[in-house]
């Protein structure tokens, strides 16, 4: 229904040309290497946000389709010296299917329930992965060294085509939630959050619906997943499948603000450098500080603004006018 | 002449385990009538709604509307094939705007949001919710959130409108304003069934009257019939109602 006003537009812009010359200015790759997960991180809040702030599906397996896109690409890379950029589209479909196998018998659960179900559905997938050789069971696989090009997706010298990519990626994913949230599909996504009866009751298909969102969200993690696999070029059940890496995605939406299109990217924006300075300065201490600062925050952030940042900034906002 | 059939409830039982919530009700609903049920508390009253709209699935038993069978239906397909709802405890969508939740009950006939926008806009000032329409579905009275529901129900294009006690809690002036809503919406050719406890207004909209009692139908008339009749006194209305009455 709404439409992106002259200024909102102007300032997407300027954000943009910001972000393109950032890697230039800061050439060093740690804030390069925090840019990356910054974006990348922001792409799988924004695909959860798909399920979680808009259809109201609390998903804590995110991880699994983050680790199905990455495994696939690898996998046929590896194999059948696949395409990596085929793998990734392949991966993302795998993804979705798994993810509509897995939600269609969880069509009636809410809230908490589908919460735990998912966490399950993660953890079934690791420790599946942990145990099936043909993908390296718990050694996980290492890609191989190709040419550094655009069309081998793999870079050595620098990390900045890596950077541009997952800026691409990221933007490719809020122009997919800007436009699942104004067209019907995101209204009926809302209704289904309020209530299923109330969902229903408008003639909204609630199962087919649920799917079709667990479908996007799945397709686009999958393709961050299959990213993380060629920046790193290693991967294992143990760093790409465990639980609090989905936990970071609903945390970084929520602090964001869940149910709006900018929110979960705030979030990312916010927490990613938190975690990695507090990780670098005081994680080798071994005190287990870095977390509780972490862990502070979003205490705080919950109790006193559980609409999240971008809820606060709107009310600011509203307010100036 | 006779008038085309609506609404068909032919035997329907409901069981929770060994409890009869409907036994072998059956009505029928003309087109263009209200038809209303009453009933006390734990009569059946909302699980034969739910029965007819797909919420519940009935244990035996046939209903059919216009002339097609639509028991075991799941209910987003019996409200596209034209049955709206209201319930009892009012059912809307909390983090939208009142323009918001009618447009996306108007979806269900269009795919794209500007003609939704414009089929709810009109809703609405049938209504006379329209210069709520900037407010959130949280921020209405209760009455106006009653409100909001029908106008939800109405942007579905129903054939049929349902409504499960619409007037309860409401004040006098709210209930003048609910009762004319109904008279004005069934001007338009709606044909309604509704569950409502506040005799006064079943009375002045009912063009018949289904009265349930323990999940069996008592009886059935205008509602002239109705209140006099002594197994209905005796079960629901009470003794004052016919001295009252009388």
């Amino acid at each position: 229904m709404k439409n992106l006003s002259l200024r909102q537009i102007a300032s997407c812009i300027i954000v943009l040309v910001l972000l393109i010359l950032f890697p230039l200015v800061f050439s060093k790759p740690f804030p390069q290497h925090v840019m990356i997960l910054i974006f990348m991180f922001g792409m799988m809040a924004v695909a959860w946000n798909i399920m979680g702030g808009y259809a109201g599906m609390f998903s804590f397996g995110q991880v699994a389709f983050f680790g199905i896109g990455a495994y696939t690409s690898s996998f046929f890379l590896i194999t059948y010296h696949v395409n990596p950029w085929l793998g990734l589209i392949v991966g993302g479909l795998i993804a979705s299917l798994i993810g509509a196998a897995i939600g269609y018998p969880c069509s009636n659960l809410r809230g908490h329930y589908f919460a735990i179900a998912s966490i399950a559905f993660g953890e079934i997938v690791r420790t599946h992965f942990n145990n099936w050789k043909l993908i390296g069971a718990a050694e996980g696989m290492t890609l191989p060294m190709l040419d550094e090009s655009f069309e081998n997706f793999m870079f050595h010298s620098s990390k900045l085509p890596y950077y541009y990519i997952i800026l691409a990626f990221l933007i490719i994913s809020l122009i997919v939630c800007h436009f699942v949230a104004n067209c019907k599909m995101g209204y009926y996504f809302r209704a289904i959050k309020e209530s299923h009866d109330v969902a229903k009751v408008l003639g909204i298909n609630v199962v087919w619906y649920r799917l079709i969102a667990i479908m996007i969200s799945a397709f686009l993690t999958a393709m961050a997943g299959t990213f993380y696999a060629q920046y790193v070029l290693y991967l294992d059940p143990e760093s790409v499948l465990i639980l609090p890496i989905s936990v970071q995605i609903v945390l970084i939406s929520m602090l964001g603000g869940a149910g709006s299109v900018m929110g979960p990217v705030i979030g990312a924006a916010i927490l990613i450098p938190i975690s990695e300075i507090t990780r670098v300065m005081l994680g080798h201490k071994g005190t287990g500080i870095d977390m509780l600062i972490y862990g502070a925050l979003i205490t705080l952030i919950s109790v006193y603004q559980p609409k999240g940042v971008w809820g606060l900034l709107s009310t600011i906002g509203k307010r100036a006018k | 002449m006779k008038k085309a059939l609506c609404l068909e409830v032919n035997g329907v039982t409901k069981r929770f385990g060994g409890l009869f919530a409907n036994e072998n009700i059956s009505f029928i609903v003309e087109e263009g009538e209200i038809v209303s049920i009453i009933g006390p508390n734990g009569a059946g009253k909302s699980t034969l709604f739910n029965c007819v709209t797909g919420f519940y699935r009935a244990n035996s038993g046939r209903i059919s509307f216009l002339g097609e069978e639509i028991t075991g239906h799941r209910a987003d397909r019996i409200c596209k094939m034209g049955i709206a709802r209201t319930f009892q405890i009012v059912q809307i969508i909390s983090d939208m705007t009142v323009l918001e939740n009618v447009m996306t009950a108007a979806l269900l006939r269009f795919n794209k949001i500007r003609p939704a926008v414009e089929k709810a806009e009109e809703v609405l000032s049938f209504t006379g919710l329209v210069a709520k329409k900037e407010l959130l579905a949280t921020e209405l009275t209760i009455a106006d959130k009653k409100r909001l529901e029908v106008s939800m129900a109405l942007a579905t294009q129903p054939k049929l409108l349902m409504l499960d006690e619409s007037m309860a809690g409401l004040t006098r002036v709210e209930l003048g304003g609910m009762i004319a809503l109904i008279k004005k919406i069934r001007e338009r050719g709606m044909t309604l069934v509704v569950v409502e406890h506040v005799m006064e207004a079943v009375m002045e909209i009912s063009d018949r009257v289904v009265v349930l009692n323990s999940g069996r139908k008592i009886m059935e008339g205008s509602p002239r019939e109705v209140v006099v009749n002594k197994e209905v006194i005796q079960a629901y209305l009470g003794e004052k109602y016919n001295v009252v009455g009388s």
